[in-house]
């Protein structure tokens, strides 16, 4: 695979014009990428997922190169129906689309060439394998006090053509003070077996409000990655929704930095997985500073042989007094080979803080499952009644209340 | 000079050395030491075999570092493998036999061996740096058919059972820790109870570390035949240096048919001063295996000595119906590092397993508790329960949780629960209203916290386990 890399690496320096500086950062971290190489179980926060093994398992002939000079046609078909929304659509790792109907123009600013710098975790090569290989490195800006008046849907949509490519993505998303964004990323992804790596940071400033759902339900053998990094100021406030379903193997990592007094994260997910499906949703909430909350709360459906891992993390530092954290983890395991990891952690090194966290695993509770029988459901339908419950649970948490329908019906969970 | 060790000895009462002559191994870790302690040990050539095998594979292997507290590298060569009381190499028949010294030290430790065996009715193996020193008791033992004495007499007269069952639970393959006792262990307790017999006493023994610069590598192996019962304690101190100290022991449980095995320790250690200068590094490698149906193995632990305490009192619950439990105290002050827990492994069905962890961390402190909870795709119908709260006193200690939590049977159930406070004001407030100094109160307040843990300990050394608790936590508060 190296030499694929390598040669990879050199065509694309060929065929496009990056300024010195992103050229020298990509240079330093391609050879970071070369040391490392993807992270392996020996890594501890890649313990219960190997992306080396996955990928060579999954993935023949994995290639780095994507020619992004043609454009390509949008399956207008896969866009959300029955909600107004703004959108920016990626097609196979190329931008083909950036539509603000809804918003005053001079509210948002979009910044395409931006200087590259090196990843502030230098064990993560996967941001160093983002780094070197991202063609296009976008920001969004959202101005001091506006807020958009309709969500903005960002696109992955990958087609037919695209197969055992790797595709890097960096998107930037800044909200100035007072400003608030409703995003949903959707995944639709028609290509088999490639490696998608996207590279998400989040700042948010005073007073600022963002509410982020990825939805990727669509089955498909991509193998995902996804990082997120969230810089939290005073009173701001991230909900953080994630639908973990669709495709062969995902990693959410989200990495959120609670910087100013009164900011609060939440994080709501949900696994629906089956056949040889395997995810990971890994949190590391970092309260910094005094009076900062953080609420997590993940449930799982597991069936036929998938597997799902939970690992949470939070961290309180010694300023962090009146720290409020919670994490919480189910899972629901239906067959016999299916599999439920978790690793709920707490860093604590501040005395008056209130941190707790929970996690349980099992199968569908028989009394309740009789006692809907009982009443005249045949087994199946208990079933899909209980479990439409259990996941309900979190849906529940979405505060939008169109968002919140639309992803009810996505999960085809009735209300 | 004199006022200042005279305070220092105040803080741990347990700090006093005792003058008498030692035999030592030459310094450092080679084929010729190991040859040494086998032949002190008068062992036979399968045991040296055995040992020389751990120390082959010893060569291969590299120290873990994955732990959270963090250590200055250790030099093994520097440190002496085998120390024994010069008077002990000729074993006395009885404990009146015993140099005077030694009688004088445990007596200082608070276990006077002679009165022990008459009032307290528990029979007591001391292992004194690395050699057993005297096993109280013999007689009562002996007519139920219970063997208890130390391993190295058991390699002698038992060597059936010792080869059996050494290294079945860790084995020669483990880590390197658990690896390095294998090839220099020097002494320990080795405990038979013979099929459906329940002990008529509690088993203990008394571990203390007393020359310099020596490490403590000690081997407990303990078996529990078809339908017995037996309940063991083990309490260690030793001497306050200002040099590191590092005691690498390996405990063996092994639980048959409807057997069941209460260990209980009480670990205090030297934690170094209060600069953190100094301490015991208490690495130590705890496995119980419950191999029969029916069978159960309950670890208890209250650690408040060592620098730094890492370890993880297991359970294999291999037969079906078999029930593993662990209940533990930690609490770390100055700067003392814990970073200690649980495994249960799920192999049989029906098995069941509960933790109750309480951590208590004051001072500069860092306590983690790490535990594994795994159940394998044939333990049907299992259950696991974990409770692990925290307490923190000031702002400049750390308490962790990491857990690791694996289900793959669907027919079990796995919950998780942790909570990390303080004590509040309001509690504080309450009992010194009521006439209680702050010091008193938080010691009460501490107590209640850890009470389900303190429940779990013999009556003996409950009593001495809720001192510490108090002892330990000494001008933490305010």
């Amino acid at each position: 695979m190296e030499e694929q890399l390598k040669i990879d690496f050199e065509k694309l320096l060929e065929n496009s014009n990056f300024s010195k500086n992103n050229v020298e950062i990509k240079r330093k971290s391609f050879n970071n990428f070369i040391e490392k190489g993807f992270p392996n179980r020996r890594e501890e926060s890649w313990k219960f997922s190997d992306l080396n093994q996955i990928i060579s398992k999954n993935i023949k002939n994995l290639s780095f190169y994507n020619d992004l000079s043609k454009p390509n046609k949008i399956d207008q078909s896969i866009f959300i129906d029955g909600l107004e929304h703004n959108k920016l659509v990626f097609v196979n790792g190329r931008i083909e689309k950036i539509e603000f109907d809804y918003e005053e123009k001079n509210k948002i600013e979009i910044l395409d060439d931006l200087f590259l710098e090196k990843p502030k975790n230098a064990n993560n090569s996967l941001l160093f394998l983002n780094n070197a290989f991202v063609s296009k490195y976008f920001k969004l800006i959202v101005k001091k006090n506006y807020s958009l008046q309709k969500p903005l849907v960002i696109y992955n949509i990958t087609n037919k053509d695209l197969v055992s490519k790797s595709i890097n993505l960096k998107v930037d998303i800044l909200l100035e003070e007072n400003s608030s964004l409703k995003l949903i990323e959707f995944s639709d992804d028609k290509s088999t077996t490639n490696f998608i790596n996207i590279n998400y940071n989040l700042d948010l400033q005073k007073n600022s409000f963002l509410k982020n759902y990825k939805i990727d339900n669509n089955s498909n053998s991509n193998i995902k990655y996804y990082f997120n990094n969230i810089s939290q100021d005073n009173n701001s406030i991230s909900e953080i929704f994630l639908l973990s379903s669709g495709s062969e193997f995902i990693k959410n990592e989200i990495n959120c930095n609670l910087n100013g007094k009164y900011a609060s994260a939440f994080v709501n997910g949900v696994f629906i997985l089956n056949k040889t499906k395997h995810h990971e949703i890994k949190t590391n909430i970092n309260h910094l500073v005094e009076n900062t909350k953080s609420y997590q709360l993940i449930k799982g459906v597991l069936e036929d042989t998938s597997k799902a891992v939970y690992q949470g993390k939070i961290f309180v530092d010694s300023k962090a007094q009146k720290t409020d954290g919670y994490q919480l983890s189910k899972a629901i395991l239906l067959n016999d080979n299916t599999e439920f990891n978790a690793k709920p952690e707490l860093e604590i090194y501040a005395d008056d803080v209130k941190c707790s966290h929970g996690s349980a695993s099992g199968s569908l509770n028989e009394d309740s499952i009789f006692y809907l029988m009982s009443r005249g459901l045949n087994y199946k339908e208990a079933k899909k009644l209980l479990i439409n419950g259990f996941l309900l649970d979190v849906v529940e948490k979405i505060t939008d209340f169109e968002i919140k329908n639309l992803i009810k019906n996505i999960m085809s969970l009735k209300q | 000079m004199r006022e200042k060790q005279i305070d220092k000895l105040k803080d741990y009462k347990y700090g006093f050395t005792t003058d008498i002559e030692n035999i030592r191994a030459p310094k450092g870790l080679n084929k010729e030491v190991i040859e040494f302690i086998s032949k002190a040990k008068k062992e036979p050539k399968w045991m040296l075999d055995w040992r020389m095998k751990a120390f082959e594979r010893l060569k291969n292997l590299k120290e873990p570092n994955w732990q959270k507290p963090k250590y200055p590298k250790i030099d093994y060569q520097d440190i002496y493998y085998y120390s024994a009381p010069k008077s002990a190499s000729e074993k006395p028949k009885n404990i009146d036999e015993l140099d005077p010294k030694l009688l004088e030290t445990y007596k200082k430790l608070g276990i006077p061996l002679q009165e022990q065996q008459r009032l307290n009715g528990i029979a007591v193996d001391a292992v004194f740096d690395s050699v057993s020193v005297a096993t109280t008791f013999k007689d009562k033992l002996n007519e139920v058919g219970v063997i208890f004495c130390s391993i190295s007499e058991a390699i002698q007269k038992h060597p059936e059972l010792v080869k059996k069952y050494l290294g079945s639970v860790i084995p020669l393959t483990d880590h390197y820790f658990a690896t390095l006792n294998s090839a220099v262990f020097t002494d320990g307790s080795f405990v038979y109870i013979p099929p459906g017999v329940k002990c008529p006493m509690e088993l203990s023994t008394y571990f203390r570390i007393n020359a310099s610069q020596t490490g403590q590598f000690e081997r407990t192996l303990i078996i529990a035949d078809k339908g017995s019962y037996v309940s063991y304690l083990e309490g260690c101190t030793a001497p306050m240096r200002d040099e590191n100290q590092l005691h690498a022991a390996n405990v063996e449980l092994v639980a048959l048919d409807n057997a069941e095995i209460k260990y209980s320790t009480v670990q205090n250690w030297y934690p170094g001063d209060e600069n953190g200068k100094g301490g015991i590094y208490n690495f130590v490698t705890k496995r119980g295996l419950c191999k029969g149906t029916n069978s159960k193995i309950s670890w208890t632990q209250v650690e408040t000595g060592s620098a730094i305490t890492w370890k993880y009192p297991s359970c294999v619950l291999q037969g079906d119906n078999s029930i593993g439990e662990f209940y533990s105290i930690a609490i770390t002050n100055n700067y003392q590092k814990a970073d200690t827990g649980t495994k249960m492994i799920h192999l049989g069905k029906n098995t069941k397993s509960k933790i109750i962890s309480k951590g208590i961390s004051a001072g500069f402190s860092d306590m983690t508790y790490r535990g594994l909870v795994d159940i394998s795709s044939k333990a049907k119908h299992s259950t696991n329960y974990t409770q692990c709260d925290s307490l923190l006193m000031g702002n400049k200690c750390g308490a962790h949780t990491v857990p690791y939590i694996k289900n793959k049977n669907p027919e079990s159930n796995i919950a998780h629960e942790a909570t990390t406070s303080k004590i509040s004001e309001e509690q504080l407030h309450y009992c010194q209203q009521r006439g209680l100094n702050p010091e008193e109160a938080v010691g009460l307040i501490v107590n209640g916290f850890c009470k389900e843990v303190l429940q779990q300990l013999p009556m003996e050394f409950a009593v001495e386990a809720q001192k510490l608790v108090g002892i330990s936590l000494e001008g933490s508060v305010g």
